[in-house]
């Protein structure tokens, strides 16, 4: 079954048109309705204890400036409403786009004067966690800036670039056979509208850079560093492509 | 959780064979008839001499999860759950996994119902067996079986 | 330290059955799980977890390895009185995580 699909996939072309807007789906319409409950009751969706951590340290005061976020920024539920829709952005001193988990360390070492997060700690996956969800149930939307064209371009073609010792793209799978099986799981469409999620298969919350890495491993090709502008460019593409989608965080996923 | 995250290990080939593998072998494997001896001796350590009754014990368990991390379980017992007469103890068990017990819920009539949740791990398609414990001292029993897909790639410990 | 969120409802009518709902942030270690060279991760579960109600346990659950990592319970309760609900879990080393909620009852 595995193998017969991967044939298919193999004699598929590598490139092909994003999914139409109508047909779009978020990966929550492919989940059981098991997992599903456990995303939408946020009194028993694991994620919220991340998201409750990232309050805290909304609230900490840290770094050689003794500063919290929320002494810029106040009360996120009113500033950061809307800010992960529409990430990553264009910083202007990188001359490249960031994404949430880098805005939050540039924050950090530039206006707290703290040490940045590591990828995949507790604490960035908490705060970003915390940002982000005060956008759940808004659609995603990319900013309108010619500035980041380029990366969303080099982001599309890392989508559509068959790599790997299995010699595919993401496309390959998630906009032409999504809604079929792999094994056991359904191909979902590949939108990053519920990050940092909650994953059953992880057991905890994790980044879309850890999914990604994952995808790739899946592929047998070879995964990115964490932070890599690859990956902020692919994020940049897929964000592009997920338009419209509500954003679920802290979702959960199997 | 597990170890280092910015760890850049690679999957090697035989890995993700032995992945493949396991996969197919999951999809094609019935749930073995038989139920394994440990969950018969923790069972056993549970009952003494005490006979083992069907019905009363109703279990909400999906039929089929998408992984087995993180399974959700609902058990509901039937007791008016009165001074006099309630359900003591609902003991839950699996076949598969390491160990055969997975949890123990004491109740009494202060719980007003017999009624608990939780989520669990299972290791493999297989029986979770539940068993209620009344204050008259008979035991109760239902099971459930779940088949546990796994997820279709594998991601290697980081 | 673990976060804990719990879910009582904050006003229940006396002799009301109510439903309480509890999850906690722990990584359930099952110490059957091997690290990168292949040694076994010692085991670290919360492996009990109390429920009082103004000082009476009211409810508890014996865990084993085999509960999933932020161990999520729902139970019941009578509201019996207006009071306090402590919540207690304590883990392999005997840490105790503890949470409380109050109830009003009518």
């Amino acid at each position: 079954m595995l193998l017969s699909l991967l044939a298919v996939l193999l004699l598929a072309p590598a490139h092909a048109a994003e999914i139409p807007q109508a047909e779009k789906k978020s990966g929550y319409d492919f989940m059981t309705p098991e997992t599903k409950a456990m995303q939408d009751e946020l009194t028993s969706n694991p994620g919220m204890l991340t998201v409750l951590d990232g309050e805290a340290l909304w609230n900490r005061k840290t770094g050689a400036a003794n500063r919290a976020c929320a002494d810029c920024h106040q009360d996120a539920s009113n500033s950061m409403k809307g800010v992960a829709a529409r990430y990553p952005a264009f910083d202007a001193a990188r001359g490249r786009p960031v994404n949430l988990d880098q805005r939050i360390n540039a924050c950090r070492t530039e206006r707290q004067q703290a040490t940045p997060l590591p990828p995949e700690s507790k604490d960035l996956l908490a705060l970003s966690a915390y940002v982000a969800t005060q956008s759940r149930g808004m659609p995603i939307a990319p900013p309108d800036d010619p500035r980041l064209k380029p990366f969303r371009e080099a982001g599309e073609k890392i989508y559509e670039l068959r790599q790997g010792q299995l010699n595919l793209s993401c496309g390959q799978c998630h906009d032409q056979n999504w809604g079929k099986k792999l094994a056991g799981a359904t191909i979902p469409q590949a939108h990053p509208n519920g990050y940092p999620l909650y994953r059953l298969e992880w057991q905890a919350m994790g980044s879309l850079q850890r999914r990604l890495r994952n995808c790739l491993i899946g592929m047998r090709a070879e995964h990115y560093e964490f932070g890599a502008p690859e990956y902020i460019d692919l994020e940049l593409y897929l964000m592009s492509r997920a338009r419209g989608l509500p954003i679920e965080t802290p979702a959960v996923r199997p | 959780m597990m170890t280092d995250p910015t760890s850049q290990r690679r999957t090697s080939r035989r890995r993700f064979i032995a992945g493949a593998g396991a996969l197919s072998l999951a999809l094609t494997l019935r749930p073995a008839d038989a139920t394994p001896e440990s969950m018969q001796a923790a069972i056993r350590e549970v009952l003494g001499n005490a006979k083992l009754n069907q019905g009363r014990v109703k279990i909400d368990v999906p039929p089929l999860v998408e992984n087995g991390n993180t399974v959700p379980l609902s058990i509901a017992v039937e007791s008016p759950m009165t001074e006099t007469e309630h359900v003591k103890k609902i003991h839950v068990f699996n076949e598969k996994n390491p160990l055969p017990q997975v949890a123990t819920f004491h109740l009494g009539p202060r719980s007003g119902a017999a009624r608990v949740s939780t989520r669990i791990r299972l290791a493999d398609t297989q029986d979770v067996v539940v068993i209620a414990e009344m204050s008259d001292g008979t035991f109760w029993t239902a099971s459930a079986n779940v088949i546990v897909t796994l997820a279709a790639c594998n991601e290697d410990v980081i | 330290m673990a976060r804990a969120l719990i879910n009582v409802p904050k006003t229940a009518k006396r002799g009301q059955v109510i439903e309480i709902k509890t999850l906690i942030s722990h990584e359930m270690e099952t110490g059957f799980r091997p690290d990168r060279v292949g040694k076994l991760i010692p085991r670290d579960i919360i492996n009990t977890f109390v429920c009082s109600y103004n000082g009476i346990e009211v409810f508890r659950a014996d865990l084993h390895p085999a509960i999933a990592a932020n161990p999520f319970l729902t139970f019941t309760t009578v509201a019996t009185e207006s009071g306090v609900l402590d919540f207690k879990w304590t883990d392999d080393d005997g840490k105790i995580f503890a949470e409380k909620a109050n109830i009003v009852v009518e």
